[in-house]
């Protein structure tokens, strides 16, 4: 298992894919940064979570989309699963590499926050809450892009059912908003990964949310797992 | 070593394989022929875990490869039709991963370079993956097979579009591979084949055909003989003149012609050699024999001694 992690984490180096992903991360999460804080003169960070939250929509799937569709297109696959390691690590293997990826960068980014410290005096409690919050979206995230990605053998399918799918999440957190029916925005409620988000932004780290990100992560790795269990029999 | 039994395998409707069962020896050479489509590839990809069979089971050195897929993928080296190779990687580097992937317990790079000496690979081990040409890529698909040094290796196909000059080198490997591990090769060439193999399993749309060692099979297809003839003259007096050579039992334009000269081929009955007998026939009629040569049988005509029982057909060339 450790063999894979390390193969995808320097693939991600050695080709551009990991270059682009942190290069366009930093760049959307500079820009919403400076333009919900700096231009507003404000140290409240939530606004900010909540616009990278639509960015991740199509940063995530830049990390995603290459992991298992280009083993397959490129017959690599073969090598991995006829080698004495279990679907589950190599699924695993690839999920840490992203998630190694995408912690790294949204640790950068955290720098930002350095220049509130610096300036004014910030909610640190809310800004820490925040950063879990979107680090428990970003690994949901991750496996719905990783699960789609080994749906097909094309990396811009993948890329663009991710968008797509996570554009599906977001809807459905809008529809929350709109609907008259309680029973329906209850069920909204549940299901929705953005809802879920809210008591993070006020710096209460909610436990049930985690339970829910980190199993929904589960659930998705473990389709993923399936996928190629079926694909082995069909 | 290998046990394959009664394997079934269906894409949908369609069955690629039908009852497969054969078993291979320890350090035994065995040749999988069959033509595009036969399930050949599919067999491999099931005898080395890749794909799951509908029914029938295989077994690597005791191991069952559903029920222990760890220690049974470990005794096998698969190389897969297209080599699994990564292109962002370097030769050295890659096959260090493959080692890690295997989880190899030899000391890592004594190993990997014996492997290299082996294979030939050891000038290109700083290369770039994506800028070797096939051949390199075919050798280097073997090399990662190779790592760990399993007692099973299974090549799917392992000289297609290598030049002639690889073609022997990498036949010369897997003959002396075949020293201490069992091998499984598979190819559409019936000459390869018998220049490797120990024994060969003949499979067509799916079923086994033939399992038998490779001088029986060559006895077989030998027992008939034919001969092609390149003969200046017209053609329908010299097909006649031709069936009326004692033993021939056949005579049948090829339909190449070259200036004034046809070839035609002539078969006649097993043990028998007409070559004299035509090129004087022909010399009283004063056409003269411009060419003749022995011909071989072809992949083809060989599934259709074995099928029909027929005699062999006129399609295919050396």
């Amino acid at each position: 298992m450790f063999a894979i992690y390390k193969r995808e984490m320097r693939a991600y180096f050695t080709t551009p894919a990991g270059y682009i992903f942190m290069a366009i991360f930093l760049c959307a999460a500079g820009f919403i940064f400076s333009l919900t804080t700096l231009q507003e003169q404000s140290t409240d960070v939530s606004l900010y979570f909540q616009i990278l939250m639509i960015a991740y929509i199509v940063l995530i799937p830049l990390l995603t989309m290459r992991s298992f569709a280009e083993e397959k297109r490129n017959k690599t696959e073969q090598l991995l699963l006829t080698a004495p390691v279990s679907l589950w690590s190599l699924v695993l293997a690839k999920f840490l590499a992203a998630f190694t990826l995408f912690l790294g960068t949204v640790a950068i980014s955290s720098l930002f926050f350095v220049t509130l410290g610096i300036y004014g005096d910030p909610n640190w409690g809310r800004v820490l809450g925040c950063t879990v919050g979107m680090i428990l979206i970003g690994i949901c995230f991750i496996a719905i892009g990783m699960f789609l990605s080994s749906l097909t053998e094309n990396q811009f399918t993948a890329a663009v059912t991710t968008i797509g799918v996570l554009c599906g999440l977001v809807v459905l957190a809008m529809l929350n908003g709109i609907l008259d029916n309680f029973v329906l925005r209850q069920i909204l409620d549940w299901i929705s990964i953005y809802s879920r988000y809210s008591n993070f932004t006020m710096g209460i780290f909610d436990f049930s949310s985690a339970v829910y990100y980190l199993s929904m992560c589960g659930v998705f790795l473990f389709l993923t797992v399936r996928v190629y269990e079926k694909r082995r029999f069909a | 070593m290998i046990e394959v039994s009664h394997l079934v395998k269906s894409y949908g409707t369609n069955l690629a394989l039908d009852d497969v069962s054969f078993t291979v020896g320890e350090r035994e050479i065995l040749g999988l022929l069959g033509p595009n489509g036969a399930g050949k590839s599919t067999a491999m990809n099931i005898m080395t875990g890749y794909l799951s069979a509908n029914a029938g089971t295989v077994c690597i050195d005791g191991k069952d490869i559903l029920e222990q897929p760890g220690e049974a993928k470990k005794r096998i080296g698969f190389l897969p039709e297209t080599p699994p190779l990564y292109g962002d990687m370097r030769v050295e580097e890659y096959l260090r991963f493959v080692y890690d992937l295997k989880q190899c317990d030899y000391n890592r790079d004594a190993h990997l370079e014996e492997i290299c000496r082996v294979t030939r690979l050891y000038d290109a081990r700083r290369r770039i993956i994506k800028n070797l040409s096939t051949g390199y890529r075919q050798r280097l698909g073997i090399a990662q097979a190779l790592v760990g040094n399993p007692k099973v290796l299974v090549f799917d196909e392992p000289t297609v579009g290598l030049d002639p000059k690889q073609i022997i080198e990498v036949r010369n490997l897997i003959r002396t591979l075949g020293r201490e591990h069992t091998v499984i090769l598979s190819s559409h060439i019936l000459s390869e084949v018998q220049a490797v193999c120990d024994r060969v399993v003949i499979l067509d749309g799916g079923k086994v055909l033939c399992d038998e060692k490779t001088n029986s099979i060559s006895r077989t297809i030998q027992q008939n003989t034919r001969i092609r003839v390149s003969i200046c003259g017209p053609q329908k007096e010299v097909l006649e003149v031709l069936r009326a050579v004692p033993e021939v039992t056949s005579a049948t334009a090829t339909g190449d012609r070259e200036r004034d000269s046809f070839s035609y081929f002539v078969e006649s009955a097993p043990g028998t050699d007409v070559r004299k007998g035509v090129f004087f026939a022909m010399a009283q009629r004063e056409w003269p024999v411009v060419g003749m040569e022995q011909e071989g049988y072809s992949l083809e005509d060989v599934f259709l001694k074995l099928t029909e029982g027929v005699q062999p057909g006129k399609k295919q060339k050396k």
